[in-house]
């Protein structure tokens, strides 16, 4: 009996290494970030363009606006194909189909992103600057390739999602004449509307995310882009071209930039938290 | 329903219907069960006796299953399960705090209603138990496997394979696996929860064969839906209803000639 | 002038239809365009050679021990924990405070980018415990991104254990410890192996916080030592335009990796659920 007990707190000190990483992460990219971020003060470094580490001079406005032009641009890629592959794949697709294509997205998301961005490269931006026009290496480049990469989270999720809507709403609506589409957006859409909107919210934490892809086809120019086929650099692709090189505050300055990339995914894994136990919530009262 | 036939099967010491606890097994007193706020059991005095089979009948709901899950405290793997009241395993309380819960199962084994034989060889299944308990010579193990298997009319058709998957075995042969399994525990009290509810006829014999064999040497408590198993395969019988305990006495006696109407109504099947 | 039902779900599922196609063409076309320029320059010679003038010519075999160093010493460290962790959650608590929180920790993990997890890496193993650039520091970063994908494939797969197993145990007399290692785990190990395979892919995919806590040297790994993995030498050949030639063949050789991988994790996923219906 003691013996027992002795195990499960030793199962309860392991079970906390999870926990205890997330404190860990949080406290060091704060305390190495956040003085910068003082001493700048927020507003000067998140709504200043001023980016000359050597001057002294940190506001990432450029960067941020970069990260979410790149990342809406992705959203209405990634989320246009990763849910019309959940709806197909849950409502319109032979099992027997099912069983190939489902490995064959999640393996999508197996690929590594310098493969993405390599494709993005070699494919998508010579095409972009011969029909498009511009340097290629743009944010519609950086959304395309982005857009593909989040696919398979948004598609994953909101097949999950789509799953757990109780057969007999679709067997009731069909029975009432609709047709499959019909019933599809009229009754199983809106029942699985909070997780499709869970598994939108982590697509877009991961396009926010995302770094190597996005170093290799945006661009990554200094200027604010005013278009979308202007070169564009994103937070994360800041932090990684500069690490390299950067020392003393300037170092500092690229950690305060992951701080505001932190707290963004946070947010934004909050409220996917929320919407997507709200549907538990309500399936449990069901 | 053949009371003649059961009544010549009754056989062993005579039984003391409600008589002093010092001879039982088992004793339960007062004990009163809870999932939640609901009460399953209400103030259940029983006594179980050595070398016989007790059979509990009611209908569905009536708390048989509870009872029979209190006696080896697997009520405890739900959470919502509460109690008061005692019960008294050869005169200590098996809910007392100093009772090692394990080493109580081990004396008190349970097959349960649907065969569960766990995915592995029909050995390993067996030997499972044993193991558990700390046996490691292969030898020994050896023996008890062969003994489980024997008690439990299984033996000689697989003792061929037993490296095969217990898996692979049928119903009725796999709910003997599952008798044969708590048989190599050597337990002192059998419980079996509707041990044939999923099973034809033809094994339904079998296995009441083997607890025709076994009650010479064990405690036998059988939780059965249907009457005549009860009146075929028990020395005495406990007709609950809605968490009750309404009459318990020697099985000729519970049918031929039941205390309380409400057991008349239930064999006859008035209800339930 | 309004489409009639019959007509809007016809158009309306085609549509889907071709989208699902676009998805599954780009599938097929990544991994056929890779392959089909890389294969070619993947010879013994590439496989087991060392690379010469930065990755220009030789091979990559440093590079495929870097890789297996620090992917493989990551999910040691991670595998044993995300199961400690997930039996936990499932076995020894159910409801309650302490649930709550490890479940939160580690979906909050799984959602962390993984420069971030470069930037800590950097700042606490490299630098405030000493480690340097190295496989050590790479790995441990590693560890703490495949923890939440072991966790929740472990947990799936101890939880697709029917409850009956346990009763079956705790009634020939198992302690909770026993019964979980006799058989929760050994029922679950399919499952929770096709989790710890796949976040082996994850970590062999990943490039960002391996840059930035293992480095990216090319010479033979050591424990405390730089080196460098198959996703960042590529990122590097194809980057700074050194050999495309030698970018696609290290490409072509993670992407087979990749989908050995896959198909393994995929191929022991099936046999399992197989065997529980």
């Amino acid at each position: 009996m003691k013996r027992e007990k002795i195990i499960s707190v030793v199962l309860a000190m392991v079970a906390m290494s999870g926990i205890a990483g997330l404190a860990l992460i949080t406290a060091y990219i704060f305390k190495e970030g956040l003085p910068i971020i003082v001493r700048v003060g927020l507003k000067d470094f998140l709504l200043s363009g001023d980016w000359h580490p050597l001057e002294g001079k940190f506001g990432i406005f450029s960067w941020i606006v970069g990260s979410l032009a790149v990342t809406l641009g992705a959203m209405i890629i990634g989320g246009l194909l990763g849910l019309s592959c959940a709806v197909v794949l849950t409502q319109f697709c032979p099992r027997r189909l099912v069983v190939v294509l489902k490995p064959a997205i999640e393996l999508l998301a197996g690929i590594p992103s310098v493969v993405y961005g390599f494709m993005g490269v070699m494919i998508l931006v010579p095409w972009i600057r011969q029909h498009l026009g511009g340097p290629g290496l743009s944010v519609l480049a950086a959304a395309v390739v982005l857009g593909i990469m989040v696919l398979p989270t948004v598609t994953s999720i909101s097949m999950d999602a789509l799953r757990a809507v109780p057969r007999s709403y679709r067997d009731g609506s069909i029975a009432l004449g609709a047709t499959g589409w019909q019933t599809t957006h009229m009754v199983i859409l809106k029942a699985a509307k909070s997780g499709i909107m869970a598994s939108l919210i982590l697509g877009m934490g991961r396009a926010i995310g995302e770094t190597m892809a996005v170093i290799m086809v945006a661009g990554n120019t200094l200027d604010l882009p005013h278009g979308i086929l202007d070169p564009v650099r994103t937070l994360t692709s800041n932090i990684a071209l500069e690490m390299s090189y950067a020392s003393g505050d300037h170092r500092k300055a690229l950690f305060a930039t992951g701080v505001v990339l932190f707290v963004i995914i946070m947010i934004l894994n909050s409220i996917a938290l929320a919407v997507s136990s709200k549907r538990a919530r309500k399936a449990g009262v069901r | 329903m053949n009371v003649a036939t059961s009544q010549s099967e009754v056989t062993g010491p005579a039984t003391p219907v409600g008589s002093g606890s010092h001879q039982a097994k088992i004793v339960v007193e007062d004990f009163i069960a809870f999932f939640g706020a609901q009460a399953v059991l209400r103030n259940i005095h029983l006594s179980i006796y050595p070398r016989q089979r007790l059979a509990i009948i009611g209908p569905a709901g009536s708390g048989k299953t509870t009872l029979l899950r209190s006696l080896n405290r697997l009520n405890d793997l739900d959470d919502d399960f509460r109690h008061t009241g005692r019960i008294l395993l050869d005169g200590g309380d098996i809910y007392d705090s100093s009772t090692d819960v394990a080493a109580l199962r081990r004396r008190v084994g349970t097959v349960y209603a649907v065969p569960t034989p766990l995915p592995w060889a029909i050995y390993d299944n067996i030997a499972y138990g044993p193991r558990l308990a700390g046996v490691r010579d292969r030898r020994r193990l050896d023996e008890l496997v062969e003994s489980g298997l024997r008690s439990a009319f299984l033996w000689d058709e697989v003792k061929d394979r037993l490296g095969e998957a217990a898996t692979n075995l049928s119903g009725g042969q796999q709910q003997r696996l599952c008798l044969a399994r708590v048989l190599a525990l050597e337990p002192e009290v059998l419980l079996l929860d509707e041990p044939c509810s999923g099973l034809d006829p033809i094994s339904t014999a079998k296995i009441e064969d083997a607890l025709a064999e076994l009650k010479s040497r064990y405690c036998v408590v059988l939780v059965t839906n249907n009457t005549k198993q009860a009146a075929r395969a028990s020395d005495r019988t406990a007709f609950f209803l809605m968490g009750e305990l309404v009459e318990v006495g020697l099985t000729t006696q519970v049918f031929t000639n039941p205390a309380d109407g409400r057991t008349g109504d239930y064999i006859t099947g008035h209800f339930g | 002038m309004r489409l009639s039902p019959a007509i809007t779900q016809r158009l309306v599922v085609a549509f889907l239809w071709l989208l699902t196609a676009i998805t599954i063409a780009i599938l097929a076309f990544i991994i056929g365009h890779v392959l089909a320029h890389g294969l070619p320059y993947v010879t013994w010679d590439f496989l087991s050679r060392s690379p010469e003038k930065m990755g220009r010519e030789g091979g990559v075999f440093p590079i495929i021990v870097g890789t297996l160093a620090v992917t493989g010493l990551a999910v040691l460290i991670a595998a044993p924990v995300g199961v400690v962790t997930a039996v936990y959650l499932t076995e020894y608590t159910r409801k309650g405070r302490l649930t709550a929180v490890i479940r939160f920790g580690a979906d909050c993990l799984a959602g962390i980018p993984s420069i971030i997890f470069g930037l800590f890496g950097f700042a606490f193993f490299v630098i405030a415990l000493g480690l340097g650039l190295s496989v050590l520091s790479g790995a441990l970063t590693l560890a703490l991104m495949a923890l939440p994908t072991i966790i929740r494939t472990s947990e799936e797969a101890i939880r697709a254990v029917p409850w009956s197993f346990r009763e079956v145990s705790y009634g020939l007399g198992s302690t909770r410890w026993q019964m979980v290692t006799h058989v929760v785990l050994r029922s679950a190990l399919p499952g929770i192996t096709t989790g710890i395979v796949l976040s082996l892919g994850r970590c062999i995919s990943e490039t960002a916080a391996v840059m930035l806590t293992a480095g990216s040297a090319l010479r033979m790994p050591s424990l405390l030592g730089s080196c460098r993995t198959l996703a960042l030498h590529f990122y590097t050949l194809s980057r700074e335009g050194i050999s495309m030639n030698m970018a696609y063949a290290t490409a072509a050789v993670l992407i087979v990796a990749i989908l050995a991988i896959d198909l393994t994790a995929y191929w022991i996923m099936r046999r399992f659920i197989t065997k529980m219906s």
